[in-house]
């Protein structure tokens, strides 16, 4: 496990900065809520009647005026973006990188197989994107409380399992995109991350684009849906593991194979 | 015994050159020089044998294993110096030194510091803070920390001042007095003949001379060097002529008694005949493509 705790500790800052940012917009959002709630029975009708952009943020079928109802819409995004954006970079750079900084060379010059540098790598990524949805749940908790408010238990739970579950796949697929390029990840991890999320609100507003919600890991992630039906749709859940386990299975069959760029 | 044994072993990148056919053979205990100029093939080499990169076709051999069915097996012996000793930014040459052990699940922490020491290296620093001779340090202590077997070395001087390049062929002359064998990859022709027992010299992807420093500098060629003219017989066959005022110098390859005949008739008043430097074998090689 050297090479999963080595790849923890070369992580932990970019972790902690994005961890803390997302952490601390959640916290915020929540803070805010009080304040929202006071003038919401002015607002509710604007909200509601924004036509495309309502549908696409799932306002219609979630009130601003309810702790849940709010924290899916505002926080939702905010995680559902910025986890997102993390689980990207931390997937598109973690086999790219070595090739880039010129370190694989080093490293895989070590006895230990491709296989397991691979694993190693893997794990350390997931990891990271648990911590990260592990300190925003407990921030969410405890922001909650400090305001006064509780949450709906189950639906905050299946809420942020699919939150989870959408961002090991965005990082799953970067993976094995990372074992493919030894340039330019950043770009690409933030742009696939950012197209995803824009198919989810395509999709959301036309019923013609009803397809892409088997395209993008955001559709079962939708929190209007979470929460006003109280499940998960386990249908578009298990399309997104299957494919975060090819983007996975991709990634290592490419690198086990690959020449090492000096 | 060999220890590194390749049979036909070919890495082609499409149009680029790599390497073709290289049949090359290292004996256990050999200082051995790999020699040739920049983009013959020399790091090509290395890097299949080492499985970085996938031969094309062909077979090599390390030990007697594999080198791709065995290669974790393998690299538990070898240590290997690449050409760019590049490491991970933000982290110390102690963390750097101990991650290198930590995966070889060995302790060297004695060694590492009895390299250190000998090679002046600040372990507090920043590798991303080091000069290229310091990281070279790091890398040279990565590759010998945990007492390989067979050390694999890059143009490993390149970056190094004179003092440091001394220190660090007598550690490995020592390492290789232990028993360890050493393939050194290098251009310099004088580290290689100053240090090496045997060498293989590879053009354009291609061995084309394989035998002992001994043997390669023994060619029929003679460095002859006189003074008293400025032009030559046109009938001697002479090449890499150079004049140098009244003097002429030229690798003459032919029989010795053609040569003395066709020196009788000119006005020379000293001459001295030399084995040529192994520069001079090397260009030789070169220019001639290996016919000799």
């Amino acid at each position: 496990m050297t090479i999963y705790i080595k790849e923890l500790k070369q992580s932990c800052r970019s972790l902690c900065i994005w961890t803390a940012s997302i952490a601390f917009m959640m916290l915020v959002c929540i803070l805010l809520f009080p304040e929202m709630k006071s003038e919401m029975d002015s607002v509710s009708d604007l909200f509601a009647n924004m036509g495309g952009f309502t549908a696409a943020f799932g306002m219609d079928k979630l009130s601003f005026g309810e702790i849940m109802g709010f924290y899916g819409i505002e926080c939702g995004n905010v995680l559902g973006i910025g986890g997102g954006f993390f689980a990207a970079l931390a997937g598109i750079s973690v086999l790219a990188n070595e090739e880039k900084e010129r370190t694989a060379e080093f490293l895989l010059t070590h006895p230990v197989s491709r296989f397991s540098v691979v694993s190693q790598k893997l794990l350390s990524v997931l990891t990271q994107v648990v911590v990260l949805n592990v300190v925003v749940v407990g921030v969410s908790l405890i922001s909650a409380a400090a305001i006064g408010e509780e949450f709906e238990m189950k639906e905050f739970i299946l809420l942020h399992i699919a939150y989870l579950i959408m961002q090991l796949e965005i990082s799953c697929i970067c993976f094995g995109i990372s074992a493919f390029i030894r340039r330019g990840s950043i770009g690409i991890g933030l742009g696939l991350a950012l197209a995803l999320y824009f198919l989810n609100i395509v999709c959301n507003i036309s019923e013609q684009a009803e397809f892409l919600r088997y395209i993008t890991p955001y559709a079962y992630a939708d929190a209007s849906s979470i929460i006003s039906e109280s499940k998960l749709d386990f249908g578009l859940i298990a399309v997104g593991a299957a494919v975060a386990v090819i983007g996975a299975a991709v990634g290592f069959f490419r690198y086990l194979k690959k020449d090492i760029s000096a | 015994m060999s220890v590194i044994e390749t049979k036909k072993l070919t890495k082609s990148y499409g149009k680029n050159r790599g390497i073709t056919d290289l049949d090359l053979s290292v004996s256990e205990g050999d200082f051995f020089g790999f020699i040739g100029p920049n983009g013959a093939g020399k790091s090509t080499t290395i890097r299949t044998l080492l499985g970085l990169i996938y031969p094309t076709s062909g077979e090599a051999r390390i030990f007697g294993k594999d080198i791709i069915r065995d290669k974790t097996d393998i690299l538990s012996d070898i240590g290997y110096m690449p050409s760019e000793a590049t490491f991970y930014n933000r982290m110390k040459v102690k963390e750097i030194i101990a991650l290198s052990a930590k995966i070889r699940k060995k302790d060297c922490s004695a060694e590492a510091d009895r390299l250190c020491e000998r090679l002046t290296l600040d372990k507090e620093k920043r590798v991303d803070e080091l000069s290229l001779g310091n990281r070279k340090k790091v890398s040279i202590v990565c590759a010998l920390q945990h007492k390989p077997r067979l050390c694999i070395l890059d143009e490993p001087t390149s970056g190094l001042d004179p003092l440091m390049q001394k220190e660090f062929f007598d550690i490995l002359r020592e390492r290789h007095s232990d028993g360890a064998t050493i393939f050194l990859s290098s251009h310099v022709l004088s580290e290689i003949q100053k240090n090496c027992s045997r060498a293989a010299i590879i053009k354009e992807g291609r061995l084309i001379a394989l035998d002992s420093v001994g043997n390669l500098s023994k060619t029929s060629a003679k460095r002859v060097v006189l003074h008293g003219v400025n032009t030559l017989p046109e009938s001697l066959s002479a090449r890499s002529v150079e004049v140098n005022g009244d003097s002429v110098s030229f690798l003459y390859n032919g029989d010795i008694r053609a040569l003395l005949n066709a020196l009788g008739s000119l006005p020379i008043y000293d001459m001295t005949i030399t084995e040529p430097s192994l520069d001079e074998i090397f260009m030789h090689y070169y220019e001639k493509g290996g016919e000799n």
